[in-house]
């Protein structure tokens, strides 16, 4: 039982870091059916950037707290600008190209991204400045440091922040609207181009945020940290059903559950055959079970339902 | 004064010329109505006029300005709207999200104003304000598209096609409020292929065929016409 909740408090720390991943994937996808497959990279660089902050940050004698949050601030908007410009220059000129075009032109970003990472941080790995103390504290049997506490409240605060600006404001009915239907928000006045752009910023700042919660839970962040990430919240959001905001945020908290769940159990489940290094076939089995009995993901809408 | 006013206007689909040099013009405060048979252009004239079309080749002048090279989003917020063929209903908005999209480009402090002005107009609308737009019938999301075109306060309004599908009550009711919105100073481009509806509604009228237009005057004169009763108004006349 322990265990069970011990997982279960993990997989819901890191699940909710999935699902704010996938929310950038899943904006993306439905605005311009585009899999940014770029995504993840952002996620490594605002990991690398506030972590090379903090660090610099610290050493001038800012105290931790406030570094932590100057150096993320910082990442947001390298992120940002860095999601904006593959925009322009990798996905807009390709924007009515055969569908297979800018998906190329997306894994050739993240192969950029990528290098370049590598190229001003080298390969070995950052740790995680130790500017704030972890502390632990019980619950139930199992033990909640205020690193986790603090991711999740971060998560959902930056869900909730988007659920708003989606549901409820001009700028998220409109880009509602534009993906629903281009060309009638097109007629209505809506510049698509400007729309697009702002989505990508969204999701980039929200992926650098990501970055600096996944680096600290782990305590290091390196140039590859993006691709294993950004795989798994791509698969969150197509078990939510790709395209769907509140299906990324289900399905980056029910990944991260399973996948918490079954490195917990596996063990005791083969025998030890298998141990927790296992634990992504579990994220990757639920992935094809859902998909297999729901195509279009857990709340996608049935393709063809399209307006 | 002009509001509208194209010259050699031609489209293209695919390989097809779809509208092969049309020209015509709309005064300030006129309703006009564009018929023609399924298939003339008259709905590719309108997405070229608005923007939409790729392959649009001709002169758009829009209020004494060369608006041709500009995009959709543009003449929108110019006052040119278009309510196109299908309506154009963000099927998961609601009803109130899809009339609040029509005030986007707006500032101003009148929108509520405005989308109660609606409501009343239309007042299933306001029964209806949240659920979303797919689960309209036909004739509610005609209202819809309409009332939602008048959000953005017009100067010209296009209307494709309006009383497609819709039940004679509510094309009736459609059609008044047409007149309605003409009468408050709106410009209207009507297309239509209710030729006899439009032609009792407008002012002018043109008629196209196969891509060109092959008459025009006044929509009464128009209505007696007997080419345009036999092929148009369904009455065989008598020679």
């Amino acid at each position: 039982m322990d265990i069970f909740i011990q997982q279960l408090v993990n997989g819901i720390t890191l699940g909710a870091v999935y699902a704010v991943v996938a929310l950038g994937y899943t904006m993306v996808y439905g605005i311009i059916q585009l899999i940014n497959f770029a995504h993840g990279e952002l996620v490594m660089i605002g990991a690398m950037v506030a972590f090379t902050l903090i660090g610099l940050l610290t050493s001038l004698g800012v105290p931790g707290l406030p570094a932590v949050v100057l150096a993320t601030l910082c990442a947001m908007l390298v992120c940002a600008l860095l999601g904006y410009a593959m925009e322009r220059m990798a996905y807009r000129p390709l924007r009515g190209a055969p569908r297979l075009a800018p998906l190329i032109s997306a894994i050739g970003v993240s192969i950029i991204l990528q290098h370049l990472a590598l190229l001003v941080w080298s390969r070995n790995p950052l740790a995680f400045p130790q500017v704030v103390k972890t502390e632990s504290y019980a619950l139930g049997g199992a033990a909640v440091t205020n690193i986790q506490i603090g991711i999740l409240a971060i998560s959902i605060f930056m869900m909730g922040g988007l659920a708003w600006l989606v549901y409820r404001t001009r700028l998220g009915t409109a880009m509602r609207a534009t993906s629903q239907n281009p060309q009638m928000a097109a007629l209505l006045g809506v510049d698509a181009n400007r729309v697009i752009a702002v989505t990508f910023i969204i999701g980039a700042a929200l992926a650098a945020v990501a970055g600096v919660m996944v680096g600290s839970y782990y305590g290091i962040a390196q140039y590859t940290m993006g691709s294993a990430l950004g795989l798994k919240a791509f698969c969150a959001a197509v078990l939510g059903g790709i395209g769907n905001i509140p299906g990324a945020m289900l399905g980056g908290i029910l990944l991260g559950v399973v996948e918490a769940l079954g490195a917990g159990y596996i063990g005791d489940l083969t025998d030890n055959v298998f141990g927790s290094n296992y634990q992504d076939v579990f994220a990757f089995l639920v992935l094809i079970v859902v998909l297999v009995f729901r195509p279009s993901g857990l709340l996608g809408e049935r393709i063809g339902d399209r307006a | 004064m002009s509001m509208l006013a194209v010259r050699d206007l031609e489209v293209r689909y695919g390989g097809i010329l779809a509208v092969k040099g049309v020209s015509l013009h709309v005064d300030e405060g006129e309703l006009v109505c564009l018929i023609g048979a399924n298939g003339a252009g008259k709905s590719s004239t309108l997405r070229a006029l608005s923007g939409l079309a790729e392959n649009a080749k001709g002169g758009v002048i829009y209020q004494e300005r060369d608006i041709a090279a500009r995009p959709a989003f543009e003449r929108a917020r110019a006052g040119l709207a278009l309510v196109p063929e299908g309506r154009g209903i963000f099927a998961q908005l609601s009803v109130d999200e899809n009339l609040l999209m029509g005030a986007y480009m707006r500032r101003d402090s009148g929108i509520n104003a405005d989308r109660d002005d609606v409501f009343a107009l239309f007042p299933r609308l306001r029964e209806r304000r949240s659920q979303t737009g797919g689960t309209l019938s036909g004739g509610e999301q005609q209202m819809l598209a309409l009332g939602r075109a008048l959000m953005s306060r017009p100067k010209l309004l296009m209307l494709d096609e309006p009383s497609m599908g819709l039940a004679p009550l509510v094309v009736r009711r459609i059609f008044e409020v047409i007149r309605d919105i003409n009468a408050r100073g709106v410009t209207v481009l009507l297309v239509e292929q209710n030729a006899k509806a439009a032609l009792e509604l407008a002012t002018r009228a043109y008629v196209m065929e196969s891509g060109r237009i092959t008459l025009e005057g006044e929509a009464r004169a128009l209505l007696n016409d007997p080419k345009v009763r036999e092929a148009y108004l369904g009455e065989s006349v008598a020679p």
